[in-house]
């Protein structure tokens, strides 16, 4: 398939507007370039095959004496606990919620693309692969893309046999719909909870191996600190947050599937606990963080209504399928009843700016279309600062069409969600809509075998960087985790762990010891500074900043600007914090202190990041690169790079390294919804 | 609006606990219960008390993990969890009396948070299909009525949250436990185990310390994903059935 394309109207590459600034310069150290030192070679098709059979195997009576941690319970960590216990490793699953079940995986709505083509509609792994690469703006690696295409039907097969209640047809076989823009129907789901039945069936499959013996879970507890003995990772710190005991946790191979970090945002839609403290503390002990400016914004959140704001929810795009996108043509319409603007006041941007996709456009050109309006001033609903933070989605027309009965049918239970947080009834008046933080691309460096650069350390799931390039298309976030988890993690961590068992490390060997001193040590910091000031309060600061400077449009001025206030607010944090409370027993402002604090490091690098990257890609829009028409203009010779960054120390620069993206089995396009 | 608050404060397991009284003040109605919370805690915190602790996480009504009784009502008085409640529900003045759940199953931790791992333990019992990955046969293969496949979804809503036996007298989780006999026992996947998953996990239900059911109803009337109260049925049903079998 070397070479080949699919047509699909794109036009070709705009390479006429190449810069070779670097915005970022003075900000970072310029490190080596990086190579996967494990990727593979040949036919596209053939390259899982063959490594699957490459990788060793570990006999199974060696098994049981290898201890794998596996910390974060969502489906990428659920799923792997469960395949590794069944394969008879030792695994120790570890999450902060109070049951695995609880992890975020649990809310994503829309469904799980797998390349079946059960509708015969021309779908195939190539497809789902070329779509994922397309649709990731050429930011991913190829044939880590290609093994999740491979793979997401296994993942059907498994997740059926597991009793997952997908949607049915008549006749008793699976449904599918089409979502996110592709043009067929290869979309797994579970009427709007599709996260959720995922979840319980990794969990369930999990909970099996708790009772099998193979698998012991530590709920309530979260990692606080890697151990890397030798440049290799040999275990982890955890808190017990139930008593506060500080424990330490020994293995021959870590796997962090902890998650994204979008709580970087303070407003997301990600669930309160989610935090990048697993990933951010593997990160300065050696772990390469990539592309960590990557970050999806979804048009169909709920808006704002107020400061005391402490979390965004999500509501599935398909409603995009039916809804009319609108604001009102004249500002001073903005605060009117919609019911009462004419229908020639009311600008349908979407339809109007993008004929051919209309309201179907991807998500990151319907949010920032969405953020233009509203700075424009056209924005509805309840003034949030100087400006009004949402826009008209409307129905009335599909209700007209359809009949209200097969509205509510379709839509019933987003409906009820949003007549729940707004007191507003969607099938009177138009609904409110405005982007929000809902996933992160960009996550710990891994090669082709998810293993990060330190040895023994393993990341899956939105914790790590590998599959969505600059954007994620809708409905592949439950594929790539449950194809990590199930098939291709167990599948290359054998590799890794037929060196094994290794030699054992003790308790009181140094790195545990310095390893386990340093979180001690930071708990008592958080707890004697004793100034004024939450955590939380920091939190929402640190929002508000990369909001409004790293969120859905990103200029040089701006990032500079917010690199200046972030390290501002840094020693703010660490001499004005306040935490109540004791370090030996449940306490959850101790908890939000160290998550935020990380957070606060994580942003700043983020900020480097989008920075050094002086073009518009998927998610990143930068302001300095688009075209004359106001659309994200990419830059492949200068920029088709994973920007790999080693951690520089407590007060040095971080140091960025860049692996070359190359394309063989597809042609790089500059991507066009017009 | 303004509140009066009468929260149930309790430092440890083993310490004894008792009801604290506070003011909360301009609450706005599209504030979220949680979020009211957060407010007081932002108060507490700045007098230099303890914020109040309580689980929880999504906060969009998924995650299961929100657990108050709220004037005496497992996740207050709409049908919805916690998180999801607004303060709209409430009115200016108004004094609001918020507990931990209520069950010997579900020992407090701390303030509100409860220790509900018992659930987890009752899924191990035998709350799952046995399918090892990678032994999945192609899923079209084995086809499963609509009918039976829809309530199966239905009921496998359940979000563990607890508030059923929270609401119920004798603090059973029978809804809990017949929700999931119920969504893995319509599949046909989830024949071949279906007499021992319900035996087994009714022995653990019953060692955790739940009690039994009485066809109160008071669990499906908390439920917030409303699942029915048939799944009990069902699970004496096919509790009978599986001791008719030999089990």
């Amino acid at each position: 398939m070397a070479g080949s394309t699919l047509h699909d109207g794109s036009t070709p590459l705009n390479d006429a507007a190449r810069q070779t600034s670097d915005d970022a310069h003075g900000y970072y150290i310029a490190g080596e370039p990086l190579v996967d030192p494990v990727a593979p070679t040949g036919p596209i098709a053939d390259r899982w095959t063959t490594r699957r059979f490459e990788n060793r195997l570990v006999n199974p009576s060696n098994r049981r004496k290898l201890d794998v941690i596996i910390v974060g319970t969502g489906l990428a960590g659920g799923a792997a606990a469960a395949t590794l216990g069944e394969a008879g490793y030792n695994v120790k699953s570890f999450c902060y919620q109070d049951s695995p079940r609880r992890a975020h995986s649990i809310a994503a709505q829309g469904g799980i693309n797998a390349a079946k083509n059960y509708k015969e509609d021309g779908d195939s792994v190539f497809r789902l692969f070329y779509d994922t690469v397309k649709g990731g703006d050429y930011r991913s690696r190829e044939s880590n893309v290609y093994r999740l295409a491979e793979v997401s039907t296994n993942i059907i097969d498994q997740c059926v046999a597991q009793g997952v209640p997908f949607a049915r047809e008549y006749g008793g076989l699976l449904d599918n719909r089409s979502f996110g823009g592709v043009q067929v129907s290869r979309t797994f789901y579970a009427r709007g909870q599709t996260g959720q039945q995922l979840l319980l069936g990794a969990y369930q499959a999990m909970e099996r191996q708790v009772a099998a013996g193979t698998v012991t879970q530590y709920t309530r507890h979260e990692m606080l600190e890697l151990i890397v003995k030798d440049g290799v990772a040999r275990g982890i710190i955890a808190r017990n947050l139930m008593t506060g005991e500080v424990e330490t946790h020994l293995a021959d191979a870590v796997v962090l599937a902890s998650g994204g970090y979008g709580n970087v945002f303070f407003l997301s839609t990600n669930a309160m606990g989610c935090n990048v403290t697993a990933t951010w503390r593997a990160h300065r002990k050696g772990a390469y963080m990539a592309n960590p400016s990557f970050t999806q914004i979804h048009p169909t959140c709920i808006p704002v209504s107020g400061e005391h704001q402490s979390k965004l929810t999500l509501m599935s795009e398909s409603l995009r399928n039916d809804g009319r996108i609108w604001v009102p043509k004249k500002a001073e319409d903005c605060d009117k009843d919609p019911r009462d603007i004419a229908e020639a006041d009311r600008d349908y941007y979407l339809e109007r700016i993008y004929p051919s996709f209309g309201n179907l456009v991807p998500r990151d050109i319907a949010s920032r279309q969405a953020k233009n309006m509203c700075d424009e001033g056209r924005g509805v609903g309840p003034m949030v600062g100087d400006f009004r933070r949402g826009v008209y989605l409307d129905f009335s027309d599909a209700i007209e069409r359809m009949g209200e009965d097969t509205v509510r049918e379709k839509y019933g239970n987003l409906f009820d969600m949003y007549e729940r947080i707004t007191g507003e009834n969607p099938y009177q008046v138009p609904m409110r809509i405005y982007p929000a933080v809902h996933y992160v691309m960009g996550g710990l460096w891994v090669d082709y075998h998810l293993q990060s650069s330190i040895p023994g350390l393993f990341v899956t799931g939105e914790a790590n960087f590998s599959d969505h390039g600059a954007n994620r298309l809708g409905a592949s976030a439950l594929m790539q985790g449950l194809a990590d988890g199930y098939f291709v993690l167990p599948n290359t961590i054998r590799d890794y762990l037929a060196d094994g068992p290794f030699t054992k490390i003790t308790e009181d060997d140094e790195a545990v010891v310095e390893a386990r001193r340093s979180v001690e040590k930071r708990i008592d910091t958080f707890l004697s500074i004793n100034g004024s000031r939450s955590a939380d309060s920091y939190h929402r600061e640190l929002g508000h900043i990369m909001w409004e400077f790293c969120g859905m449009e990103r200029s040089e001025e701006g990032l500079r600007k917010a690199i200046d206030m972030i390290r501002e607010l840094k020693k703010d944090f660490w001499t004005d914090l306040k935490v109540l409370g004791t370090a030996d027993s449940l306490n959850q402002s101790l908890e939000k202190a160290g998550r935020v604090a990380d957070f606060i490091e994580l942003g700043e690098l983020m900020c480097i990041d989008a920075l050094n990257r002086r073009e518009s890609c998927g998610g990143h829009f930068r302001v300095e690169s688009q075209t004359d028409e106001g659309e994200a203009l990419r830059h492949d010779e200068e920029f088709a790079y994973v920007a790999a960054w080693e951690f520089g120390g407590e007060d040095g620069s971080p140091v960025l390294h860049k692996e070359d993206l190359i394309y063989t089995a597809i042609e790089m396009k500059q991507r066009s919804y017009k | 609006m303004n509140l009066t608050l009468k929260i149930w404060r309790q430092e440890n397991p083993s310490a004894k606990g008792g009801i604290k009284t506070y003011q909360v003040d301009d609450v706005d109605e599209d504030m979220s219960f949680l979020e009211m919370l957060d407010s007081l805690n932002e108060q507490l915190n700045t007098a230099g008390e303890e914020p109040v602790a309580f689980d929880h996480d999504c906060r969009e009504g998924i995650c299961g993990s929100c657990s108050l009784m709220i004037n005496g009502q497992a996740h207050g008085p709409e049908v919805t969890t916690t998180c999801q409640l607004h303060m709209r529900s409430f009115s200016d003045g108004d004094t609001i009396t918020i507990e931990p759940w209520r069950s010997d199953a579900f020992p407090v931790i701390k303030d509100l948070v409860t220790d509900r791992s018992a659930f987890d333990r009752i899924i191990q019992a035998g709350g799952y299909i046995s399918a090892n990955t990678g032994s999945a046969p192609e899923a079209n293969s084995v086809p499963a009525p609509r009918d039976k496949a829809t309530r199966a979804f239905n009921v496998a809503t359940c979000i563990g949250c607890g508030a059923c036996v929270a609401a119920c007298p004798n603090g059973s989780a029978s809804l809990f436990m017949g929700a999931k006999i119920t969504h893995l026992g319509e599949l046909p996947q989830g024949q071949p185990e279906r007499d021992s998953r319900v035996v087994s996990m009714v022995a653990q239900h019953d060692h955790e310390g739940f009690g039994g059911c009485t066809n109160i109803g008071e669990c499906t009337a908390a439920c917030p994903k409303e699942i029915p109260l048939d799944v009990i049925s069902q699970l004496n049903k096919d509790l009978r059935t599986a001791i008719k079998h030999g089990y």
